[in-house]
């Protein structure tokens, strides 16, 4: 009897699992519907606008979507930050004013003052959603001004869409289109893809340069305008695990992804630099020499953790859908027991190989219901439980440690350098718990 | 359309929310699309509360859109009542769910709940966060006080209070409680009821029974305060005591209303404030030039302490709730100051930049540009930080909030001597006024004080120059302006920089209304001369 049968309510839920999909062995997958304890894509802002040094984005939204900017971030973040919001009001919606006009005034107003942008992201919300605000149309519209100073994008960020990192999804997916062709007959290229703090990047970057993998771009780049060219020659390697819709244009532009563990932990970076580097031809030997110092290097730094965290239960709740590869991590590298991951949107072609290191008894959810879920946390009283910001000071009220996932998004995780980084944060949290004694 | 970067205010469910947080057995379903929870941090993460707020968001999606988000609704709501077991619930819509108008209210009071559901109307477009508390506390009150309860006699028992306005979130509330329960235990009163703040649903239906009602925090109570006043007769204390003085007329006010003595709460021992302003070494405080600016009923009190309790000059008072502006344009007028009300972040860094303060009394969002600007400053007002929840007490209220608020306010300024000393000798290199105030590391080094790195790797350098230097340029370019003499602009650099930027102001003012030609050494001392206080 699995798990999953014992909770009440659960069982009936499998019966509507997705039919298996390739590689997944069929896994039951824990499918909830009910409150969701998540972010909305419009969270992404927070790191994306730090990433493309040229780059606005101008959410187009209510006081909540403002408030929520402003409170996401934990501090305000009051260097003048690269986004606001156009908060729409009442008569906006009475049709008392033209809504086009009046985001025609803003954003003009807007360019005049930060004459710096050169990329504007119209970032739509729930109520934009909701009220069919065609921002396509205003970004056209706006584009055919401000082009060839200022080009204009848009993309949804609303919650009704969108769950936080689904964002950045969005967002990149919006880049697709309007990055240069490629000539057919152009040799292979490299591209990553997926934000990642810049210290990483670089790193990646010195790796491949290294192994004679010499165009390489990436996704996004720092300054918006300056998109890696884009053809049937391109080759793509996902950072992060949580880009479906960025993939789909990608692919649509010819590119073919490469499949690969994404590159947390030793394991996890070498699966996803062998796959490059067998694409492109690179020498086992070389290989080994470019990647053999990082790796070894990672592995001694993980051994020490291990001790810490081997052994430990853990349990995600669904967050940034970066749960997956960071549970095989912490499975597979560290010794931990994953009790339940749970993730807001499953993407099974991505995470495939990631799924098949996953022990039977693992248990697996896509979706929330909070409620529910949290019953399983205190019937299941893992070592650790990785939430967001909401849960985690209540649960630990509980006497239940907990993790802040969104220390995972805001730090350099990716990558040899970083994967103690990376255990570190998991480790902290047990070891600060056995030594206050207050 | 309204270009925003920063808010004071939430919206208005974040209001509810807070009303609903601060109770106990209430419980709030709220018809909202994935995304709005973000709001529960505020409560865990800034108020570092140990439980969710109890709010169930319903969390609807794209694809329910035109099929049955009202069904989402009404099992969202039947699960919550069955899962938290509450005295009663509110329901209402977020911004989102109000354009679907999917009537929550209605849909509540169909299901048959076994508790009273009370609906909650926030116009989300035309509202924010304190208007959505006060409202939202007033249905509470309205829907749930029972009307038949008569109150006893006042023969042969004490006097009861109801305390009217502590919520979440709230700026120091669960301090000045405390403060508050002192005085009226000095007074012999007795508390019937505080709410919302750790309130039930069925303590609310009792609220009738108390003699009067203790408006704590205009802002969140006065709307309930006038209804419980039409409907029981309960006569309200409004006086807010943030300030010794106010403090003093609010016991008297409170005594008045009991039939009570006020001596014993008057003549508490542990007021320090009046004696610490009066103390020789507090003179250097006389004028200082304050801007203030928070809620209304925080920045109305500040003006009137930093007047009469500190002897500052309030240089610029304003607020960003629009709805109690009548008290600040008052309280301006009182001050001699054109009144600010906007809730226009960058009005209000305008404003503080032309006032040339010494001081900046504000919120969170004034401190950063205080910081910007170089200028000490102190918080006296929501927004909130998590740094405006303190471990140990601090409230503002009462005798002890007047003496938390003489250390805060006085703390951040450069000390009484030092400031002599700074003006002595401004060109000592260990101790020059660009180094701030010598008790606080953190504001020194001051970026304009580096004449080389300036212009390497210290961007902050940029925006952070001291109001005084920022000034200058705009100064000198204006049009009609005077020239300085090489030998005036030097002497200026001589005046400490937290008061050159009054200097060179007056100085300009008054050379022009002497219609001189150019500002030399000796305009600048007639013009020291001519405003000497």
């Amino acid at each position: 009897m699995s798990a999953l049968d014992i909770l009440e309510g659960c069982a009936s839920e499998l019966a509507e699992a997705a039919p298996p999909a390739a590689r997944d062995g069929g896994r039951p997958v824990l499918r909830e519907r009910g409150q969701r304890e998540v972010f909305c894509g419009l969270t992404g802002i927070i790191w994306l606008h730090r990433k493309m040094q040229d780059a606005f984005f101008l959410v187009v939204g209510s006081r909540t979507c403002a408030h929520l900017l402003q409170s996401a971030a934990g501090v305000m973040i009051f260097a003048e930050p690269r986004f606001a919001t156009a908060i729409m009001e009442e008569r906006d919606l009475a049709g008392m004013v033209d809504a086009q006009d009046e985001l025609d005034r803003v954003v003009n107003r807007l360019l005049e003052r930060r004459p710096d942008i050169r990329t504007l992201f119209l970032v739509g919300s729930c109520p934009s959603e909701v009220i069919k605000l065609d921002l396509a149309k205003a970004a056209q519209r706006l584009g055919a001004v401000h082009m060839p100073r200022v080009r204009i994008l848009n993309y949804s960020g609303s919650g009704i869409e969108t769950t936080f990192t689904q964002g950045e999804d969005a967002c990149l997916a919006a880049l697709v289109p309007v990055m240069p062709a490629l000539p057919a007959d152009a040799p292979k290229e490299l591209l990553i893809v997926g934000s990642l703090p810049d210290i990483v990047e670089d790193q990646f970057l010195r790796l491949f340069a290294q192994m004679g993998i010499e165009r390489v771009g990436v996704l996004p780049a720092r300054n918006a305008r300056d998109l890696p060219s884009i053809g049937s020659n391109t080759r793509y390697l996902l950072a992060q695990p949580f880009l479906g819709e960025t993939a789909m244009a990608l692919e649509r532009r010819g590119a073919k992804r490469l499949d690969a563990l994404f590159p947390f932990g030793a394991q996890g970076t070498t699966s996803w630099l062998r796959a490059a580097a067998d694409e492109f031809g690179v020498d086992n030997a070389l290989f080994e020499r470019v990647v053999g110092p990082g790796r070894e290097r990672a592995r001694i730094a993980l051994s020490k953790l291990r001790t810490q965290l081997a052994g430990k239960r853990i349990s995600f709740l669904p967050d940034s859908q970066l749960e997956v590869p960071l549970a095989r991590f912490l499975q597979d590298e560290l010794g931990m027991e994953l009790v339940e991951v749970g993730t807001p949107y499953l993407h099974r072609a991505h995470l495939a190989r990631e799924l098949e290191r996953f022990g039977p008894d693992v248990r697996l959810s896509e979706g929330q219901h909070v409620e529910r879920q949290l019953d399983r946390v205190r019937a299941d009283r893992p070592d650790i439980t990785v939430c967001g910001l909401g849960l985690a000071n209540p649960l630990e009220a509980e006497g239940l440690t907990t993790k802040w996932a969104i220390e995972l998004v805001f730090s350099p995780i990716h990558g040899f350098e970083q994967a103690a980084d990376l255990a570190e944060l998991f480790a902290r949290p047990l070891r600060r718990r056995d030594m206050l004694e207050v | 359309m309204q270009l925003a970067v920063w808010t004071y205010e939430g919206p208005p469910h974040v209001g509810a929310m807070r009303v609903a947080t601060a109770m106990e057995k209430l419980h709030y379903v709220l018809h909202a699309p994935q995304g709005d929870t973000y709001a529960d941090l505020l409560f865990t993460m800034i108020e570092r509360r140990n439980k969710r707020p109890p709010v169930t968001y319903t969390t609807f999606e794209a694809r329910d859109l035109g099929k049955d988000t009202a069904q989402i609704f009404q099992d969202a709501a039947r699960e919550a009542v069955a899962r938290f077991d509450p005295q009663a619930i509110i329901v209402g819509a977020s911004c989102t769910a109000e354009l679907i108008q999917d009537d929550p209210a209605g849909l509540a009071e169909a299901m048959g709940l076994p508790v009273p559901a009370i609906p909650l109307e926030l116009p989300s477009y035309q509202r924010k966060e304190n208007w959505g508390a006060a409202e939202t506390f007033y249905q509470i009150v309205r829907n749930l006080a029972d009307k038949s309860v008569v109150r006893e006699p006042r023969e042969g028992r004490p006097a009861r209070a109801n305390i009217l306005g502590p919520t979440a979130l709230g700026f120091r509330h669960r301090d000045d409680l405390v403060e508050i329960r002192k005085i009226l235990d000095q007074l012999g009163v007795e508390v019937n009821l505080v709410a919302p703040l750790g309130a039930t649903p069925e303590d609310i239906a009792r609220i009738g029974a108390a003699d009067f009602n203790i408006v704590l925090y205009p802002e969140i109570a006065d709307e309930a305060a006038r209804w419980l006043e039409r409907t029981f007769a309960q006569p309200a204390v409004r006086t807010v005591p943030i300030g010794v003085g106010a403090t003093r007329s609010f016991i008297a006010d409170v005594a008045e209303l009991a039939g009570a003595d006020p001596t014993p709460a008057l003549g508490d021992t542990s007021s320090r404030m009046p004696w610490w302003s009066r103390s020789v070494d507090s003179t250097y405080l006389t004028g200082k030039r304050v801007f203030i600016f928070g809620d209304a009923t925080h920045a109305v009190a500040a003006a009137r302490i930093a007047r009469e309790e500190l002897g500052f000059e309030v240089c610029g008072l304003g607020c960003y709730n629009r709805e109690f502006a009548r008290d600040i344009r008052k309280a301006a007028a009182e001050c001699g100051v054109e009144p600010l009300i906007t809730d226009d972040h960058l009005a209000v860094e305008d404003a503080i930049a032309a006032a040339a303060c010494e001081l900046v009394l504000g919120t969170q969002m004034e401190r950063h540009i205080a910081k910007r600007l170089g200028l000490p400053c102190a918080v006296i007002s929501a927004p909130v930080h998590v740094q405006d929840f303190p471990a140990r007490h601090s409230p503002q209220m009462g005798f002890e909030g007047a003496n938390v608020i003489f250390d805060t306010w006085v703390h951040p300024l450069v000390m009484g001597l030092e400031e002599h000393l700074l003006t002595m000798f401004r060109e000592d290199f260990e101790f020059a006024d660009e180094h701030g105030p010598s008790h606080l590391a953190a504001n020194s080094p001051r970026p304009m004080a580096r004449p080389a790195s300036a212009d390497e790797a210290e961007p902050v350098a940029l925006v952070e120059a001291p109001l005084a230097e920022a000034q200058a340029p705009a100064a000198t370019e204006a049009p009609g302006a005077l020239a300085w003499t090489a030998e005036a602009e030097r002497e200026l650099k001589k005046i400490p920089f937290f008061v050159r930027g009054k200097a060179r102001r007056n100085t300009e003012n008054f050379a022009a209304q002497e219609g001189r030609g150019a500002i030399d050494l000796e305009t600048l001392y007639d013009a020291k001369a001519h405003y000497a206080r």
